[in-house]
């Protein structure tokens, strides 16, 4: 006797299993296509987690950046205060307030063997503030200069190439502040001559408010991040304190008719410096965007950074820069073998923004608002 | 008498009551508690210390700023609410009820837009190279210096609460008795007198609340003296974020808010006295 087994759709037992077990494996053979980015919190000034800058390092670390973007290092202050450790993986911050971070306790220790300070320029190898005690807390990743911005059509760079443009009668209510005390009353102090503008007694504080006073006719106005570049884009203001090509370089690069000039007097360096978020659970991760960024391919696309442009401390990446954008080198002044940024900071005539060292932050920060209703 | 709670009650008044303590009293408290903290190296800290109140009204920068604020949003009330009487009079009394009705939904259409976006349009009007100078250029005249000027702050004030002070001033002049105007006619009281002397005294309580709403509104205002200002003169809400915005000084940014809501407080009640006058006799 036989059984029956003519039936043509029959499953067995067996069968169904097998195909089961493979059906639930299949995904599991390319997990890792399947699995969810990791998420790695970022604060920041706004550009630095946008897709010009990211994408490429998310894509090859399935990351996702969740960017909380600031508007000033007190604003950043602020909320690292306000939010529980290990809130934010990355933290750019401006060399001034890392020693804030620090001192604070929002930063981990970084070890220097993990990034390539060899290929930095030697200025920027053992970069002040950013150690503390022989410990590194934070990595440089770009900087760049504040002078005199100026309108092409109103100035010439000769006429711009001084602080003193600021009072020149053209520009009577055409004179426009980013509305910050810091860099606007460190170039004053550099026009009064002081050789470190946030290091002065008070004779010379004195002075610098004196000075700044006298000013304050030609003001046309304070402007925030989008109002500098909306008024000196529309030719609202010709001529403006506080800022430098990190505005003007993106406005240039549009067709605007403006530019930034570092005045004989002297210019000031901003730079901003990646840390790791204290308590942060994917330090490993933030890390590893740390060595990508300051890397010389990361270092020219920082260079180039759609928000706004900068200067960038890594040799290998000016020559990555050189042969990929050599027109974008050679407008920043990045240019080897020729005379280029380094030569300014080598001849002096840059100094380095920072918090004022013989008066409180507070009283240039009272002062700045009486200037302003003055 | 004895009053007796009821569940009924409750339900309709509860809610209303934990808003207010959620989202009023008690961040109202906290913005008290928070003005006697103080502040070391960017750190806030729980403190009673009266410095920052002291520090505040001794600066004559926080009281030049506290009357330029309140002559800009004194002179936008009255600014607002001569501009748009002649609007919400023709549309309660000169238009049909249908005209009535479209000319209402076009006071409303503005507030379908952001607030901040209407200012910075209205920068490309103003600038130097702006549509205002390029046509003023055609006959000959400017550039003029439009914006960043008082001027403008008073067009971005105007944008904010234009519409809702016609509105406002609607809703009083329709309900006004018809009959009083007629009778002014009949004792042949002329039609700018009838305004005055009739429709206006009326419509009291209805123009007053319009121009006490622009005033809140353009008080606190950070928007138009910032971007059709340039921030200069300083006003109370440019020297809040000022204050914060170096050294973290919410405490003292919470003196000016906390000055702030008390003068608006003090305004609100004079002007609603002055609004409901004689009313009850």
């Amino acid at each position: 006797m036989t059984r029956r087994t003519d039936a043509p759709l029959s499953v067995t037992r067996r069968a169904l299993l097998a195909t089961g077990a493979a059906a639930l494996a299949t995904p599991m053979l390319s997990r890792r296509a399947f699995a969810a980015p990791t998420e790695l919190t970022m604060l920041a000034w706004y550009g630095h987690a946008e897709p010009d800058m990211v994408a490429e390092f998310e894509a090859e670390n399935n990351v996702k950046f969740v960017p909380k973007y600031y508007t000033g290092g007190d604003n950043m202050l602020g909320l690292i205060s306000q939010s529980p450790p290990g809130t934010f993986d990355v933290i750019l911050s401006d060399a001034e307030y890392v020693q804030q971070l620090n001192a604070a306790g929002y930063i981990e220790a970084l070890d220097p063997a993990d990034y390539a300070f060899d290929e930095f320029f030697p200025e920027f190898q053992q970069f002040p503030g950013h150690w503390q005690d022989g410990t590194l807390y934070s990595v440089i990743t770009r900087f760049g200069f504040l002078g005199v911005a100026y309108n092409t059509d109103a100035l010439t760079e000769a006429e711009a190439s001084t602080y003193n443009v600021f009072w020149n009668e053209k520009l009577k209510g055409k004179v426009g502040h980013f509305d910050w005390h810091l860099p606007n009353l460190g170039q004053i102090s550099q026009l009064n001559g002081n050789a470190i503008p946030y290091d002065i007694d008070e004779a010379a504080w004195e002075a610098v408010k004196e000075k700044a006073l006298s000013l304050r006719p030609q003001v046309g106005g304070f402007f925030d991040y989008g109002g500098t570049f909306s008024s000196l884009n529309d030719g609202q203001m010709l001529a403006f304190a506080g800022i430098g090509d990190w505005i003007t370089g993106t406005l240039e690069k549009n067709g605007a008719k403006v530019r930034s000039v570092i005045p004989e007097e002297g210019g000031l360096q901003w730079t901003e410096s990646f840390s790791i978020g204290k308590g942060s659970q994917k330090a490993d991760l933030a890390k590893k965007w740390i060595q990508y960024v300051t890397s010389a391919k990361g270092q020219a696309k920082s260079a180039n950074m759609a928000a706004y442009p900068a200067l960038i401390p890594n040799q290998k990446g000016w020559e990555v820069l050189n042969a990929e954008n050599p027109d974008e080198a050679k407008r920043q002044g990045m240019v080897i073998g020729q005379s280029n940024v380094m030569d300014m900071i080598r001849n002096g005539r840059i100094q380095y923004r920072q918090l004022p060292i013989q008066q409180d932050l507070e009283t240039w920060n009272d002062f700045w608002s009486e200037y302003k209703g003055a | 008498m004895q009053r007796h709670v009821s569940l009924y009650g409750l339900t309709f008044s509860l809610p209303l009551l934990i808003w207010q303590l959620l989202f009023f009293v008690f961040p109202l408290a906290f913005l008290v508690a928070l003005s006697f903290w103080t502040v070391k190296n960017f750190a806030m800290r729980p403190d009673f210390d009266t410095v920052n109140w002291v520090t505040m009204f001794s600066r004559p920068v926080f009281w030049q700023a506290y009357g330029t604020t309140f002559a800009l949003a004194g002179g936008a009330a009255l600014l607002t609410s001569v501009l748009a009487f002649p609007c919400s009079y023709a549309i309660a009394f000169k238009l049909s009820d249908t005209a009535r009705r479209w000319a209402v939904f076009l006071m409303v259409i503005p507030f379908f837009t952001s607030y901040l976006v209407r200012v910075y349009s209205w920068q490309i009007f103003l600038s130097d190279n702006g549509i205002f100078n390029v046509m003023l250029g055609w006959i000959g005249l400017g550039p003029f210096g439009m914006l960043n000027t008082v001027g403008a702050t008073m067009v971005g004030y105007l944008t904010l609460s234009f519409p809702l002070v016609v509105l406002l001033q609607l809703f009083s002049l329709v309900f006004i008795d018809r009959t009083l105007i007629e009778a002014a006619h009949n004792m042949r009281c002329g039609r700018l007198r009838t305004v005055f002397e009739v429709v206006i005294p009326s419509a009291r309580v209805g123009l007053t609340i319009a121009a006490l709403f622009c005033f809140i509104l353009t008080f606190g205002d950070f928007v138009s003296p910032v971007y059709l200002g340039g921030g200069d003169p300083t006003t109370l809400s440019i020297l809040i974020t000022d204050t914060t915005k170096s050294g973290q000084q919410w405490p003292r940014a919470a003196v000016i808010a906390l000055t702030m809501i008390a003068t608006l407080l003090v305004v609100a009640f004079l002007a609603v006295r002055f609004a409901y006058k004689g009313r009850s006799k």
